[in-house]
């Protein structure tokens, strides 16, 4: 008896895992039919890049610049036990183009816009914005999810480029000012070893961070249930399902791209 | 001009709608009483294509339109929802010219505007009100930029889903008014669901009471006023007693 409820539960949860799933992904298929299918609204673009891009910078360069930071400092001690310490330019500049600056990135933009984008759309549903929408011939599909998940799909790469940067200055700071590195030779290290694929890769990952934020945020604010508490199971729902995709997809990507 | 017939609707295990069959002629006011839970709010979505009905047959001009939204024929509808819906990233203004400034009916900005501040002002709105956001407005005004927003298109049919809900006994009169001259004056078709009985005198050419997911009864507001239909005449009268409390 307790064998066969305990399956039944396994078995209900997996087929409500499985029927998410299936709704995530009808979703995110309208959401790539309707980006490419008139109308478009390059108002509300604009104002997501504004939202999602240039109002996450200060947060992903602060999350960047104590990374890189405390990324030198680890490595001097850890490059220390073996005679390595003049790896640490080049090891603080890999570390964040390939890995913490996609990923760190990709996860304060996740805890600031998934939440903010399923808050917002999923509050627009409970006071019926969204199907005032319609009865005034306009696609919610189009005009709420599109612009999010394309300006976040577009900006969040810009953010980690211009984190990559903050990160590497914050080891190099950390460098010349307490590691006694000489500043040249601390960015010619740094340049040296760092190839363009090394950027491109992070780059690439960034634009599928954005993308799966934006979209966690938009499906499960577009799905929320009635009443405040709707909305704010659907805001943490958001912020969770984006914050381990990103880091399942990181994975994923890390495989196809520099797996031997 | 508007046709039901046959309309079931169901959410899970729950019946909302058992096969409602109605008719609404060209210019005609209908008001639709019932209880809460009814099925009226979901009976208007269903005939703008917002929910798809699991039965039955909607005709709008003689044609089917069940479970269509094409934005043609959306674009002859107008609604004022319940809690006003505005959206409230925009100003005043820009939720009124809202269709006017997106889609094949596009304006140049400048005349939507200058629509939206004539719109504001026939629902009582000064041009003062175009740029506030519909937190800084009250109730009352929220409703009436609802409403201005909901004929901004002049539309055909107009949809008003509870216009009195949350209002003061005297706002209400006035957005009461307000819809029976607009009907009248745009000569629109209105489908108006209330509780609210001064609503239903005030803007009714015809009633209909929505009961159990089924059209109970309908007749003119003279005809409710003297009927002996026990479950209309308790709500009419708002009695605690009778056939609608037993049932529930």
């Amino acid at each position: 008896m307790i064998v066969t409820t305990a399956l039944a539960r396994l078995g209900a949860a997996t087929l409500g895992l499985l029927a998410a799933t299936g709704r995530l992904t009808r979703f995110a298929g309208a959401t790539l039919v309707h980006t490419v299918t008139p109308p478009f609204y390059p108002r509300e673009f604009l104002h997501a890049c504004m939202q999602i891009g240039w109002l996450s910078l200060p947060v992903v360069g602060l999350t960047a610049l104590f990374t890189g930071a405390a990324l030198a400092l680890q490595i001097y001690a850890g490059g220390a036990r073996f005679s390595a310490e003049s790896v640490v330019p080049s090891i603080v500049a890999i570390g964040m183009a390939r890995e913490l600056g996609p990923v760190l990135g990709g996860l304060m933009v996740a805890a600031r816009v998934a939440s903010s984008i399923a808050a917002e759309i999923g509050t627009m549903k409970v006071t019926e914005q969204i199907d005032a929408l319609v009865t005034l011939s306009t696609n919610p599909m189009k005009y709420l999810t599109v612009p999010r998940v394309l300006a976040a799909t577009l900006t969040v790469p810009l953010l980690v480029g211009i984190g990559d940067v903050i990160g590497i200055m914050g080891g190099w700071l950390v460098g010349v000012n307490r590691l006694d590195f000489n500043s040249a030779t601390y960015l010619k290290n740094t340049f040296d070893y760092l190839e363009p694929w090394d950027v491109g890769s992070g780059l690439v990952k960034g634009a599928a961070f954005g993308f799966i934020v934006a979209l966690m945020g938009a499906y499960h604010g577009m799905t929320s249930a009635r009443g405040a508490q709707g909305v704010g199971r659907a805001t943490k729902s958001a912020v969770v399902a984006a914050s381990v995709a990103i880091l399942a997809c990181n994975y994923i990507l890390t495989e196809v791209f520099f797996s031997a | 001009m508007i046709g039901l017939s046959g309309i079931e609707k169901a959410f899970g295990p729950k019946k909302v709608l058992r096969g409602v069959d109605l008719s609404v002629a060209r210019g005609e006011s209908l008001v639709i009483i019932g209880g809460s839970g009814t099925g009226k709010s979901v009976l208007l979505k269903c005939i703008l294509g917002l929910v798809r009905p699991d039965a039955g047959r909607i005709t709008f001009d003689g044609a089917d339109v069940t479970g269509r939204r094409s934005d043609a024929f959306l674009a002859q509808f107008g609604m004022l929802f319940q809690g006003a819906a505005l959206f409230d990233s925009m100003p005043v203004w820009q939720n009124v010219a809202f269709r006017l400034l997106r889609g094949p009916g596009r304006r140049p900005h400048a005349e939507a505007r200058e629509i939206a501040v004539e719109k504001l002002r026939r629902v009582g709105l000064g041009p003062e009100v175009a740029d506030l956001f519909p937190a800084e407005l009250s109730g009352g005004m929220q409703k009436r930029v609802g409403l201005a927003r909901a004929i901004a298109a002049e539309p055909r049919v107009i949809f008003f889903d509870e216009p009195t809900t949350g209002l003061d006994p005297i706002m209400a009169g006035v957005i009461n008014d307000l819809i029976r001259d607009l009907v009248t004056e745009m000569g629109a078709t209105a489908i108006t669901i209330t509780h609210d009985m001064s609503s239903v005198r005030a803007i009714a050419d015809r009633v209909a009471m929505l009961h159990d997911g089924k059209l109970r009864w309908e007749g003119s507001v003279a005809q409710m006023d003297s009927t002996d239909d026990p479950y209309v005449a308790q709500f009419i009268h708002g009695r605690a007693e009778g056939p609608i409390a037993a049932i529930r």
